[in-house]
């Protein structure tokens, strides 16, 4: 069948005019082969092993770049939870693998590796403890690599000791970067039931039920979504919902070709493609703008959460229709900092902390890169991480944290991150305490909803 | 991929030679045209061609240079993609 000339002007005007782009190609590489006592030997191993596997990343996606002419902003790697194949290392300190995974990256020639990771949802394990201790100075002393801890899960509950030790990781990972406005947490998520195939960043990390090898696509496009959704005439929800759906469908199709053929290209297993509308600081590419485009006057007002319900229900299932494959996060993402609506909505009063929580509830992932007053105690981070993973563990679904308590600012001031984490306004958090409430530690037993079998 | 095929499309304001000037390059480069259709929309000259390749050294970088090139000479943007994408975007 001829292709028409109409779908090849929609395509290109996708990709000039509205910032369709495969936001990563992520690598997942497996490095439970790599285990060893001695932290030398196990680094250098971990190095040789991500760099056989990851040589050709860069050359393969710019080569698909140009064929296709879709552009590919990040190639990112995501290796096995470090917490896991490091268990055996004698060595007190695992700051050295971090920098291992830096160097490997710039190697590479990628743009963040991630995966300095720990899944600790029932309880902790030595090894699980020694590197979320070193988290904060893996952080400060690494440029591209990226840390997760998961706390939560649906079937075991929330690890509160868990989550009372990631409130003051959070706090020392900013103190430790305190020059660059807290960057550290930014490149630190907290989770509940955590993906194991999930292409974004900082949160992606290759599963322990993932194959040898394999690549895993994210596509973005809210700047599509937005346009279409305006060029709608007076449309009513449903034309909507219908109008995102058929989009959706369209951009996942996309990313599924590419990541098809990167996959073919370096004998990698296809993983998943992850639908997720990603916004950018680019005007426009904001998923506040698509939801104020279904009528409301600014995000954050009454009825964000049903408009982000719709949006986020209709691109998962113009997803599924396009690809057997959807996995990871898929949805919609509302990270602050990266959207300028949102910064918008936070700078006009209309956008607080408790309203994106509720967000959370629909939306694919959670409170994402908020920045908070740099004195904000650890016992509130951590309450702001607890009420996230309830969230999580009672929907049975991913939530996640990215908070960013930024070092000597106050509500209103803007932190700044650079490229795509763009910048933050400083938002408030309740003055009340939680301390106590935290201090009591223990575990939140698994919700009804875990016993499914 | 399932062939060799490209879509090329040429977008800028009208003038004399877009044709000829982007048919030279793609003979040189040995690209047969297997399609072509042109408008004007909104006085914005627009030509999509399909572009086959038959050549197994076909320099895919080196023709999408060449075809920038051409394009800045004649002031109109020039893009040059596998068929395959709008196969998969617009097809099921």
């Amino acid at each position: 069948m001829p292709i028409h000339p109409e779908e090849i002007l929609e395509t290109i005007k996708m990709v000039t005019n509205e910032n369709l782009d495969i936001r990563t190609v992520t690598m997942g590489i497996n490095l439970r082969g790599c285990s060893h006592p001695d932290i030398r030997t196990f680094n250098e191993q971990v190095y040789c092993r991500i760099l056989s596997c990851a040589e050709n990343l860069v050359r393969t996606t710019e080569e698909i770049q140009s064929l296709f002419g879709i552009p590919i902003i990040n190639r990112r790697i995501s290796v096995t939870p470090v917490a896991i194949v490091a268990e055996s290392c004698r060595a007190d300190d695992l700051v050295s693998v971090a920098e291992t995974l830096d160097r490997a990256a710039h190697e590479a020639g990628i743009d963040f590796i991630g995966g300095y990771s720990a899944l600790v949802h029932k309880g902790m394990t030595p090894g699980d403890l020694k590197l979320i201790t070193s988290i904060p100075r893996a952080l400060a002393s690494t440029k591209k690599v990226c840390s997760s801890v998961n706390v939560a899960t649906t079937k075991a509950g929330i690890n509160m000791d868990a989550v009372a030790l990631m409130g003051r990781i959070v706090k020392e990972a900013a103190d430790l970067t305190r020059d660059e406005g807290g960057i550290g947490c930014a490149k630190l998520v907290v989770f509940a039931n955590a993906p194991e195939d999930n292409p974004f960043m900082a949160g992606a990390f290759h599963g322990i039920g993932e194959p040898d090898c394999v690549i895993n696509v994210g596509v973005s496009g809210p700047g599509v979504v937005n346009s279409a959704v305006r060029a709608l005439h007076d449309p009513s929800l449903g034309d909507i919902a219908e109008c995102i759906k058929k989009t959706a469908f369209k951009i996942t199709r996309m990313g599924e070709m590419v990541g098809r053929e990167v996959a073919a290209r370096l004998n990698a297993q296809f993983g998943v493609l992850d639908l997720s509308l990603a916004p950018t600081p680019a005007v426009g590419d904001s998923v506040a703008a698509i939801l104020e485009a279904m009528g409301l006057e600014s995000c954050g007002t009454h009825g964000t959460t049903a408009a982000l319900a719709l949006l986020n229900d209709a691109v998962k299932k113009g997803g599924a229709m396009a690809s057997s494959s959807v996995g990871g996060l898929s949805g919609a993402f509302i990270p602050v900092s990266e959207d300028a609506g949102m910064i918008r909505a936070v700078q006009r009063g209309s956008l607080s902390l408790d309203k994106l929580e509720a967000m959370t509830s629909v939306c694919s992932v959670g409170l994402d890169m908020i920045a908070v007053p740099g004195d904000t105690t650890p016992a509130t981070i951590s309450a702001i991480i607890a009420d996230e993973m309830a969230i999580g563990m009672v929907n049975r679904k991913t939530t996640a944290v990215r908070i960013i308590p930024a070092p000597g600012t106050g509500v209103g001031d803007m932190v700044e991150f650079g490229g795509l984490l763009g910048s933050a306004p400083v938002m408030p958090v309740h003055a009340f305490s939680s301390e106590t409430f935290i201090a009591r530690g223990g575990r939140i037993p698994a919700p009804i909803q875990s016993l499914t079998n | 991929m399932s062939s060799s095929r490209f879509i090329i499309t040429v977008i800028g304001l009208d003038r004399v030679g877009i044709v000829a000037g982007i048919s030279r390059v793609m003979a040189e480069h040995d690209v047969n045209i297997a399609d072509i259709r042109q408008t004007i929309m909104k006085d914005l000259f627009t030509m999509i061609m399909q572009a086959e390749v038959k050549s197994e050294n076909f320099d895919l970088a080196a023709f999408q240079d060449a075809m920038s090139a051409i394009g800045k000479e004649l002031g109109v943007q020039v893009i040059v993609q596998h068929e395959d994408v709008f196969r998969f975007m617009h097809r099921i």
